[in-house]
C-alpha cells in the first residue's frame, strides 16, 4: 500500500513550515517601497535599490507613515510629484482601463469561441 | 467578401501597431516629468546652511512671483560644470535658493568659497527628503516655482546649459 | 585577420541566401521529383560560412583582438577564458550572429531530417527559412556588423562588466536562442505546409519534434535567466516581471499551447487553422522579443545599448514577415478546413482547447502588460509603470480554475469520455490536501481569501499528478511534465507566501532579532584581490535549533568603477537562507538584507522536471521512427 508512505512524507513536509512565519512582520515601509519605481535606476524598485534617490525615498515614506498617512495617500502624494510612472501598480482610470480590461475581454472571447467548437452531442 | 473584410481589417490593425511601435522607438526612455504641474506643500521646516537657523520653507519664497531652486552638492561633479551658469544668474539679479543635497556642511562651504556663491539663501537637505518635496530625483536639478499657485512650472534635470539660463531668464521676465 | 574571414563569409552566406530564395521559388512552381542536390549543397556551404564567421568572432575574443570593435567594447585581457568566449555572444552584434548561426544550422538539420516529406513542402520551408536568414544577414551587415574595425588598435578593451561574468548568464543566451530559433522552423514549415496543402496528422508528427526541441530549450533558457537573477542580482527574487523576462515568457505560453494542440492534430486531425495561427504567433513573439530587447524600447533592468536604426530594421522586418504569413494564411485558408467539425464536450480535445484558452489568457496578460505603456506613451504622452502587482492581480485569480481543470483534464479520453463515477481515491486526495493546507496555514496570520483555495488546489493537483504515476492513462513524459508543473506552482505559492525578509542597517558586532532568529554581523574583512577590492562579511544566524554562518561579499571594481554585491546563499532541500549586504555612505553602517525562502530549490527542480518530460517525449518519438 502506498498510503502510509504518503502520509509520512506529508508530515515531514508540514514540519518545514512549522518554524517559518509568514511575512506579515514586514514593515509597511517595505511594502510601499516595493511598489515604487526607483526613477533613476533601470527597472528597479525603490526597495531594491541602494541609490541616493531610493534611500531618501525610503525615509520619506517612513516619515509620511509616522505622520499617520495612509498607504493610498502616500501614493497620491508621490504621483503628484513624479507622475504615475513611480507606482508599479497602475490605478484604474481612463488611461489604464484598457490595460486591465483587454486580457479579460480576450478571456471571455476565447471562452465563447470554445463553446462554438464544442458540442454536447 | 466577409473573408476579405476580415483580412483587410487585420492588415490595417497590424499597420497601426507598426506605426505606434515605430513612434515608440523615438520616445525617450529616461525619466522626465516636465509636463507635470505638481504642487508643493510648503508646510515643512528647513535649516539654513550657514547659520543653522530653522525656518519655514514658505518664508524663502516670494508669494507673488517665480522663484528658482537649485539642488546641488559639493561631491557632485556635474554641479561644478553648471556653477558658472548659476553665477551668471546671480549677475542677472535672479535669486536662486540653493538646496545642499546630502552634503558635509564643511565641504559645501569650501565649495562655495572656491567657486563663488550664486545663492540668495541655502538650506540643507541632509537625508534628501526636502529635495523629494520639490519632486527632484537627484543632483543637480533646477526648478522654477510659481509662488502664487505653489506649483512647479519648469524643471531642469542635470546641469544647466546656457540655453537653460536663457529660458529661465525669459520665464522670469515674462512674469514681471 | 579573423575580421576579414568573419566579414566576407557573411557576404558569401548572403549571396547563397539570395540564390536559394530564387532557386527554391522557381523549383516550387515546376513539377520535380527530387530536391535539387545543389540546394542542399548551397545550404551547407552557407551554414559552413556562418560557422566560420562565428568562429572568427570567438577567436577574436579569445586572442583579445582589439582591432575588432565588438571585442574592444566587450572584452578585456583580464577576463577569464570562459568569459572571453561567452562574451562573444553576450553583446548585441555577437548575439545576432548566434541567432543567425542557429537559424542556418537548424535549417540544415531540417533538410537532412525531412527527406521523407513532400518535395514542395521542403522547398517552401527552405524558401521561408532563407527569407528569415537573409533578413538577419542584411540586418547584421548593415547595422550590427560584429567585424567592424578600430584604428589605431587599442591596447586594452572596455568590457569587464563583472555582473555579466556569471556561468548561468554565459550559457543563458545560447539556450534561449535555440528555443527562439527553433520556432522559426515551426513558422517556416507551417507556412510551407499551408501552401503545399499537407497540414494533417503526418505533418503534425513531423513538426512535433521541432516544437518539443524549441519548448525544452526555451524552458531551460528561462530557468537559467531566473537562476542568474536570483544568484547575481542580489535582490532575492527570481522573477521580477521585467519586460525582458516577459519577452521570453510570452513565446513559452504560446509554445506550450502549440505543444498540446499539435498532439490533437496528430491524433485526431483537428484544429488545423489554430495550429497554424499558433505557429505564426509563436515565432512572431520570439522575433518581437528580439525587437523589444535589442531596440531599447523597453525599460528594463537588463540594459542593452540602443540604436534606433536597429530597432527600425527589426521592426520592419518583423512586420514584413507577419504580413507575409497573414496573407499566406488567408489565401490558403480553404485548404485548412477539418472534416470533423466539433469536439465532444467531455474529451481530451476539449481539454486541450481549454488548456490553450488559459495559455492564451496568460499570454495576453503578459503581452498587454509589457507593451501597453509603450502604446499609451505614444498615443497620449503619459508614462505609467506596469509592475508585479498588475500581473499578480490578473494572473493569480485565474490560477484557481486552471488548477481545477488541470487536475482532471489530462486524464480524459479522446473523442468521447463520460463523467466518471465518484472516485474515492480523488476524495481522499482532496481531503488530504485540505488537511495539509490547514496545517501549513495554521501557523500563519495570513488567511487571504485567495491563498487558501490556491494552496489547497495546488496540493490537490500535486497529489493527483503523483497519483497518476500509478495508472496507465497517459505517457510517462506527460506525467513527469505535469507533475513538474504542479510542483512548480506549489513551490512558487509556498515560496511567495512564506518567504520572510529582514532589512536593516547594522554595524560590525551588532545583533538584531528577527522572528525567532538572531542575526549578528561578526566582522567585515577588507582584502585586495586581482582587479577588485573585496569586503567579506561574516554573519551568523541563530535560532533554537539551527546555526548558520553566511559570508556575503561586496566587490569594488575600479575599471570600470562598479560595486557589486555577492549574496551568500545556503541552500537546503527545505529552504534557502539568503543574505546580501551593501556599503552605506556613512558611519560604518552596512545595509543588511536577510531572506528566508522556503522550498526555493524546488522551483528549479520542478522546472527541470518539466523539461525532462519534454525530453523523454522527444526521445521516445525518435525511437519509434527507427
Amino acid at each position: 500500500m502506498k498510503k502510509p508512505k504518503f502520509i509520512n512524507l506529508i508530515l515531514i513536509f508540514i514540519l518545514i513550515f512549522k518554524t517559518s512565519y509568514a511575512n506579515e512582520l514586514n514593515s509597511q515601509v517595505d511594502q510601499i517601497t516595493k511598489n515604487l519605481r526607483c526613477l533613476i535606476c533601470q527597472g528597479q524598485s525603490v526597495y531594491d535599490s541602494q541609490s541616493d534617490f531610493a534611500i531618501s525615498m525610503k525615509t520619506v515614506v517612513k516619515n509620511k507613515l509616522d505622520e499617520g498617512k495612509e498607504e493610498k495617500e502616500i501614493y497620491e502624494y508621490l504621483k503628484n510629484k513624479y507622475g504615475e510612472w513611480i507606482v508599479y501598480e497602475p490605478e484604474l482610470n481612463q488611461n489604464t482601463f484598457l490595460l486591465w480590461l483587454i486580457p479579460l475581454i480576450l478571456f471571455i472571447f476565447g471562452g465563447l469561441l470554445i463553446t462554438r467548437k464544442v458540442s454536447i452531442k | 467578401m466577409k473573408k476579405n473584410i476580415k483580412f483587410i481589417s487585420l492588415l490595417l490593425s497590424l499597420i497601426i501597431v507598426f506605426i505606434i511601435l515605430l513612434k515608440g522607438l523615438n520616445v525617450s526612455k529616461d525619466y522626465s516629468n516636465e509636463k507635470l504641474n505638481s504642487k508643493i506643500d510648503f508646510s515643512f521646516k528647513v535649516k539654513k546652511l550657514f547659520n543653522d537657523e530653522v525656518i519655514n520653507i514658505e518664508d524663502l519664497f516670494n508669494q507673488e512671483d517665480l522663484s528658482v531652486v537649485n539642488i546641488w552638492a559639493s561631491w557632485c561633479v556635474p554641479c561644478k560644470d553648471e556653477h558658472p551658469n548659476l553665477m551668471q544668474l546671480k549677475d542677472m539679479n535672479i535669486k536662486v535658493v540653493g538646496i545642499n543635497y546630502k552634503d558635509n556642511p564643511k565641504n559645501a562651504k569650501n565649495f562655495l568659497n572656491l567657486l563663488g556663491n550664486p545663492y540668495s539663501e541655502i538650506i540643507t537637505d541632509k537625508d534628501g527628503t526636502k529635495s523629494i518635496e520639490f519632486g527632484a530625483i537627484g543632483v543637480p536639478e533646477t526648478i522654477v516655482i510659481n509662488g502664487k499657485t505653489k506649483s512647479i512650472i519648469k524643471k531642469f534635470i542635470g546641469p544647466l546649459s546656457n540655453e537653460n539660463i536663457i529660458e529661465i531668464k525669459s520665464l522670469i521676465n515674462e512674469k514681471t | 585577420m579573423s575580421n576579414y574571414f568573419g566579414n566576407y563569409s557573411l557576404y558569401i552566406a548572403l549571396i547563397a541566401s539570395i540564390y536559394l530564395i530564387i532557386k527554391s521559388y522557381i523549383d516550387t512552381n515546376i513539377n520535380i521529383k527530387n530536391l535539387n542536390k545543389n540546394l542542399v549543397l548551397i545550404t551547407s556551404v552557407q551554414t559552413v560560412m556562418i560557422i566560420i564567421s562565428f568562429i572568427s568572432l570567438v577567436v577574436a575574443f579569445i586572442i583579445s583582438d582589439f582591432s575588432n570593435e565588438t571585442v574592444f567594447n566587450n572584452s578585456h585581457t583580464l577576463k577569464p577564458l570562459f568569459y572571453k568566449i561567452s562574451g562573444s555572444w553576450g553583446n548585441h552584434e555577437g548575439s545576432l550572429l548566434l541567432w543567425l548561426l542557429v537559424l542556418s544550422v537548424f535549417l540544415y538539420i531540417f533538410l537532412l531530417k525531412s527527406s521523407s516529406q513532400n518535395i514542395k513542402y521542403r522547398l517552401l520551408t527552405l524558401l521561408f527559412q532563407q527569407i528569415i536568414i537573409s533578413g538577419f544577414l542584411i540586418f547584421i551587415l548593415l547595422t550590427s556588423n560584429p567585424f567592424n574595425t578600430v584604428f589605431p588598435i587599442p591596447s586594452e578593451g572596455l568590457g569587464l562588466n563583472p555582473i555579466l561574468q556569471d556561468p548561468a548568464l554565459a550559457i543563458h543566451p545560447p539556450i534561449l536562442y535555440f528555443g527562439y530559433v527553433g520556432t522559426s522552423i515551426i513558422f517556416s514549415t507551417s507556412l510551407a505546409a499551408v501552401v503545399a496543402g499537407n497540414i494533417g496528422d503526418s505533418w503534425a508528427k513531423h513538426i512535433k519534434s521541432w516544437v518539443l526541441v524549441s519548448w525544452i530549450f526555451l524552458t531551460i533558457g528561462i530557468l537559467l535567466g531566473s537562476i542568474w537573477a536570483y544568484y547575481e542580482l542580489g535582490w532575492g527574487g527570481f522573477w521580477f516581471w521585467d519586460p525582458v523576462e516577459n519577452v521570453s515568457l510570452m513565446p513559452w505560453f504560446c509554445l506550450t499551447a502549440l505543444l498540446h494542440t499539435v498532439i490533437v492534430l496528430e491524433k485526431r486531425n483537428l484544429f488545423k487553422e489554430w495550429t497554424i495561427i499558433l505557429s505564426i504567433t509563436t515565432f512572431s513573439l520570439s522575433m518581437s522579443g528580439t525587437f523589444l530587447v535589442r531596440s531599447g524600447i523597453l525599460n528594463s533592468i537588463h540594459t542593452f545599448a540602443n540604436d534606433p536604426s536597429r530597432g527600425i530594421f527589426i521592426l520592419s522586418f518583423l512586420f514584413v514577415l507577419v504580413i507575409m504569413s497573414v496573407t499566406i494564411f488567408f489565401f490558403n485558408q480553404k485548404k485548412l478546413t477539418s472534416t470533423i467539425k466539433n469536439s465532444f464536450i467531455i474529451s481530451k480535445e476539449t481539454a486541450i482547447l481549454v488548456n490553450n484558452w488559459f495559455m492564451m489568457f496568460f499570454l495576453s496578460v503578459v503581452l498587454v502588460g509589457t507593451i501597453y505603456p509603450i502604446f499609451l506613451e505614444v498615443l497620449n504622452g503619459s508614462k505609467i509603470s506596469v509592475g508585479p502587482p498588475f500581473y499578480h492581480n490578473l494572473l493569480i485569480p485565474f490560477l484557481i480554475p486552471f488548477l481545477v481543470f488541470m487536475s482532471f483534464g489530462p486524464s480524459l479520453k479522446w473523442i468521447k469520455d463520460k463523467l466518471k463515477k465518484f472516485e474515492y481515491n480523488l476524495l481522499i486526495i482532496f481531503l488530504a490536501s485540505i488537511l495539509i493546507s490547514y496545517f501549513i496555514l495554521i501557523n500563519t496570520e495570513k488567511k487571504f481569501l485567495l491563498s487558501v483555495p490556491l494552496i489547497i488546489l495546488s496540493f490537490y493537483l500535486l497529489l493527483v499528478t503523483i497519483n497518476d504515476f500509478f495508472n496507465k492513462k497517459s505517457s510517462l513524459s506527460q506525467k513527469i511534465s505535469h507533475f513538474g508543473f504542479s510542483l512548480l506552482i506549489t513551490s512558487i505559492l509556498l515560496n511567495g507566501l512564506f518567504s520572510n525578509e529582514f532589512n536593516a542597517n547594522m554595524k560590525v558586532g551588532e545583533e538584531r532579532k528577527f522572528n525567532d532568529k538572531v542575526i549578528k554581523l561578526n566582522s567585515v574583512n577588507v582584502r585586495d584581490i586581482d582587479n577588485y577590492k573585496s569586503l567579506k562579511a561574516n554573519f551568523e544566524i541563530k535560532n533554537q535549533n539551527s546555526f548558520i554562518q553566511l559570508s556575503p561579499e561586496v566587490r569594488i571594481y575600479q575599471q570600470p568603477f562598479t560595486i557589486t554585491s555577492e549574496a551568500d546563499i545556503k541552500t537546503t532541500l527545505f529552504s534557502d537562507n539568503f543574505l546580501v549586504f551593501n556599503i552605506l555612505k556613512d558611519d560604518g553602517y552596512y545595509n543588511v538584507r536577510y531572506q528566508y525562502k522556503p522550498v526555493m530549490i524546488w522551483i528549479w527542480i520542478s522546472t527541470i522536471l518539466i523539461s525532462i518530460g519534454g525530453l523523454l517525449s522527444l526521445i521516445k518519438k525518435n525511437e519509434k521512427k527507427y
